[in-house]
């Protein structure tokens, strides 16, 4: 195998691939990545077992070929090489070593037989269907952050991704829960993805596609069986096991009749949840919301350093409702700020104890759900 | 540099080799000995020597308490430790080593009324007196000096004199100013111990293995040794990022105690660390369906105990023991407290599935830690919808067994 491709090229596919190679060391062979030039196109694999990334990358080939190197001392090579440098590399084959050229610099790298590479079992993928980048991203990003950790539930540690049916119309939607905040966001549903099931993505497949579409433009082609989902980007292709478990049945858990209506302006909220659970340094602290007619005290207090208070009043704030206190983790208000694009973020209370809502005032894709905590 | 006569209380001027009120030799010397004020008390072989002090022929004898066909030691006295046999391990190996030992049946009940009258003379002399087992408490001196005209560690030392006189067993004192370098230093001069650690601990601890350290046992003790780290100093120099690669997010934490530090309060009759149960089975077990059934009515015997003391679990520890007594532990902290059995159940065999390989085990315990009050048990859960029903449900047996007995009703899994 005989190639030569420029450091920049090179760096960017290494960096996706790096991401994946088991880090733990169990199996040293995962420490690699495989290295092939098949039918006159360069590709790099990597895989810790549960996600496969083949990455495509354009080359000036010689001779085909395959092998495995160290991904990390290979991905430090390259980044340490100087801009615009071209490289080559050269295998003759069998277990000789792997050698890179770039100017004056060479190098000579041990190898792992590309035979013992274990590959992900693929099996066939009989559901397809795209998404444009800005539609995953916005699943993606509107969900993610209320994916479980807990290793107990581990059929909560992921993005649940199921056709539906919303007001008639039908949607793909994705969910995450963690118990203590839910996460909705609806698309309307591709061409193609009807017959889906319900899958579960692990948290980590979701973190690497989610960097995956940093750089993603135009369409992903989503393919699906009930065991494996596989993204395609233009010249990447990420392969992922699928969590083995019954996600909760969450529409159960989403209030129906919350009646008592917040709306403010979602920047100046966020902004005021900031400073007063500021006070405490315990991230788990509620902030406590009271409820006037037209009127939002947000307050915090921490038996060690003090007190904090601010009042957002009709300026900013619209509530018509009996009066009310609740109190919520300020991280929690604040994750799904972060993701709320309109001006006006929207609360459905049933009381302090009860599930509450949050919206975007202005997008009905996205429906949040918030346990109080008791203040 | 203070001094301490531990047989009379005299403080002696320092560099004398005995006191000069009494003549006695256990003098002990620490430049912060007269400033220092939490302490840890721990019994000497504490089953041991309740049963020596009944049984005065037995004084200079091999003692072991522990019991059954299958029992394991459960205290082993200090001239029976001289042949190698130590707590928790399995009765027919103790005898092998110390073949001459007197074996005696645990009387817990002795014990407990023994450990109480200990408890009572702690209580004489601070309020925070925290048992943290039957046999050992941490005490928070400070400010005591005045109510008994004297500084701590002849508080301590006068303590140890009056268990020894009131009770007839001995104690080992480590004084220290927090709670993690009094254990320690009470574990440094057993029995009848009485050692001080002031501001000489982190150099103390530097050479010392990182399992003298609560909380790294055996295992984690095995996995620091892969990379090379077998003493505390090693710990102390981690910078933070190392720590927290090491032991996640406690990284920091675990720096700071291999240095000696700790800011836990010394809190009045907190007791309960951890509740549990346990059985040991008539024959061993190896069939995860057969463990399984086993596990369920401890599972209900643990929700009961919860119940019992207002408290919930946060986490859930298994615990086996292979038929060639190796022991295994498994723990998994839960998503929020609860004390609901099936709850409880479902964590405790979701950690039983991956242990039921077809080794063959002889006991099976679970232990709820670590535990939060029990308000603070089951609360809504957006991932959980069955939950108020299971809760309903637990509630709705728990009221059925009070009026009728325990017996009234159990279920299908139970039978």
């Amino acid at each position: 195998m005989k190639f030569r491709t420029d450091r920049a090229t090179l760096l960017k596919a290494l960096a996706h691939v790096q991401n994946v190679v088991e880090k733990r060391h169990t199996i040293p062979i995962l420490a690699n990545v495989v290295i092939a030039v098949r039918e006159g196109t360069l590709s790099f694999t990597a895989t810790d077992m549960e996600i496969a990334m083949v990455e495509e990358v354009p080359a000036t080939i010689e001779s085909s070929g395959a092998t495995t190197a160290p991904a990390a001392t290979l991905y430090e090579i390259v980044r340490k090489l100087p801009e615009g440098a071209e490289i080559e590399f050269d295998h003759p084959g069998g277990d000789a070593p792997l050698k890179l050229r770039s100017g004056r610099y060479s190098t000579s790298l041990v190898v792992l037989a590309v035979e013992d590479f274990p590959s992900m079992t693929t099996s066939a993928l009989p559901v397809r269907f795209h998404l444009s980048a800005v539609q995953l991203r916005g699943l993606i990003d509107r969900t993610r952050f209320a994916i479980s950790t807990e290793e107990t539930r581990y059929y909560l540690n992921g993005i649940y991704l199921h056709a539906a049916e919303s007001d008639g119309a039908k949607v793909l939607r994705a969910v995450a829960t963690d118990g203590h905040r839910l996460a909705r966001v609806e698309e309307p549903l591709p061409e193609g993805a009807g017959s889906m099931p319900g899958v579960i993505i692990p948290r980590k497949t979701v973190a690497e596609v989610r960097k995956l579409l940093d750089e993603a433009t135009g369409d992903v082609e989503i393919a699906l069986s009930d065991t494996r989902v596989q993204f395609q980007f233009n010249h990447v292709r990420l392969t992922s096991k699928l969590i083995d478990g019954t996600f909760p049945e969450y529409e159960r858990v989403i209030p129906r009749d919350n009646s008592k209506v917040l709306r403010v302006g979602n920047k100046v909220f966020a902004e005021a949840v900031g400073r007063v659970a500021a006070i405490s340094s315990e991230r788990s602290r509620p902030v406590k919301l009271t409820l006037g007619r037209d009127l939002l005290v947000l307050s915090a207090a921490s038996p060690e350093q003090g007190t904090a208070i601010e009042e957002l009043d009709r300026e900013r704030v619209t509530y018509e409702s009996t009066p009310l206190e609740i109190g919520f983790q300020a991280r929690y208000l604040n994750d799904i700020t972060d993701q709320i694009q309109g001006v006006d973020v929207e609360f459905l209370f049933a009381d302090g104890a009860a599930p509450t809502i949050v919206r975007d005032a202005g997008d009905t894709s996205a429906l949040y759900v918030l346990m109080p905590m008791r203040v | 540099m203070g001094a301490l006569c531990r047989d009379c209380g005299a403080t002696p001027a320092d560099g004398r080799p005995s006191c000069p009120a009494c003549g006695g030799r256990r003098i002990v010397c620490h430049p912060e000995l007269f400033t220092l004020a939490i302490a840890h008390v721990d019994c000497d072989a504490f089953f041991a020597a309740v049963e020596k002090r009944d049984r005065p022929e037995l004084a200079d004898r091999p003692v072991i308490v522990g019991g059954g066909a299958r029992g394991v030691v459960a205290t082993a006295c200090y001239i029976a430790r001289l042949s190698g046999v130590a707590s928790a391990m399995p009765m027919f190996r103790a005898r092998a080593l110390c073949p001459d030992a007197v074996v005696i049946a645990p009387d817990m009940a002795k014990y407990a009324a023994a450990a109480r009258r200990i408890r009572a003379l702690m209580g004489d002399l601070t309020p925070l007196v925290e048992p943290l087992s039957i046999d050992e408490a941490a005490l928070d001196l400070a400010g005591t000096e005045a109510l008994h005209g004297a500084p701590p560690a002849v508080t301590l030392a006068r303590l140890a004199l009056a268990v020894e006189r009131e009770v007839g067993v001995t104690v080992s004192i480590g004084l220290a100013a927090n709670r993690l370098l009094a254990k320690i230093a009470a574990g440094r001069d057993k029995p009848r111990g009485f050692a001080v650690i002031g501001a000489e601990a982190p150099a103390l601890l530097a050479p010392a293995p990182v399992g003298l350290l609560p909380g790294i046992g055996a295992v984690a003790a095995a996995r620091l040794a892969a990379r090379g780290i077998r003493t505390l100093g090693q710990i102390q120099r981690l910078g933070e990022g190392e720590a927290r690669a090491l032991f996640g997010a406690d990284g920091p934490a675990m720096v700071a105690r291999a240095r000696g530090e700790d800011a836990r309060p010394v809190v009045r009759g907190h007791a309960t660390r951890s509740l549990s149960a346990e059985t040991t089975f008539a024959t061993d077990l190896a069939a995860g369906r057969d463990l399984e059934l086993a596990l369920w009515p401890l599972v209900e015997r643990l929700a009961g105990r919860l119940r019992a003391a207002d408290l919930a679990a946060a986490g859930v520890v298994l615990k086996l023991r292979t038929a060639g007594f190796a022991t295994r532990t498994r723990a998994v902290r839960l998503g929020q407290p609860t004390r609901l059995t099936e709850t409880l159940f479902a964590a405790a065999a979701a950690l039983l599935a991956r242990e039921a390989d077809g080794t063959r085990f002889r006991l099976l315990g679970i232990a709820a830690q670590p535990l939060t009050p029990g308000g603070q048990a089951d609360a809504p859960d957006l991932a959980d919808p069955e939950l108020p029903r299971r809760r309903a449900r637990e509630e709705a047996i728990h009221a059925l067994r009070e009026r009728f007995g325990p017996g009234a009703i159990r279920r299908g899994r139970g039978w």
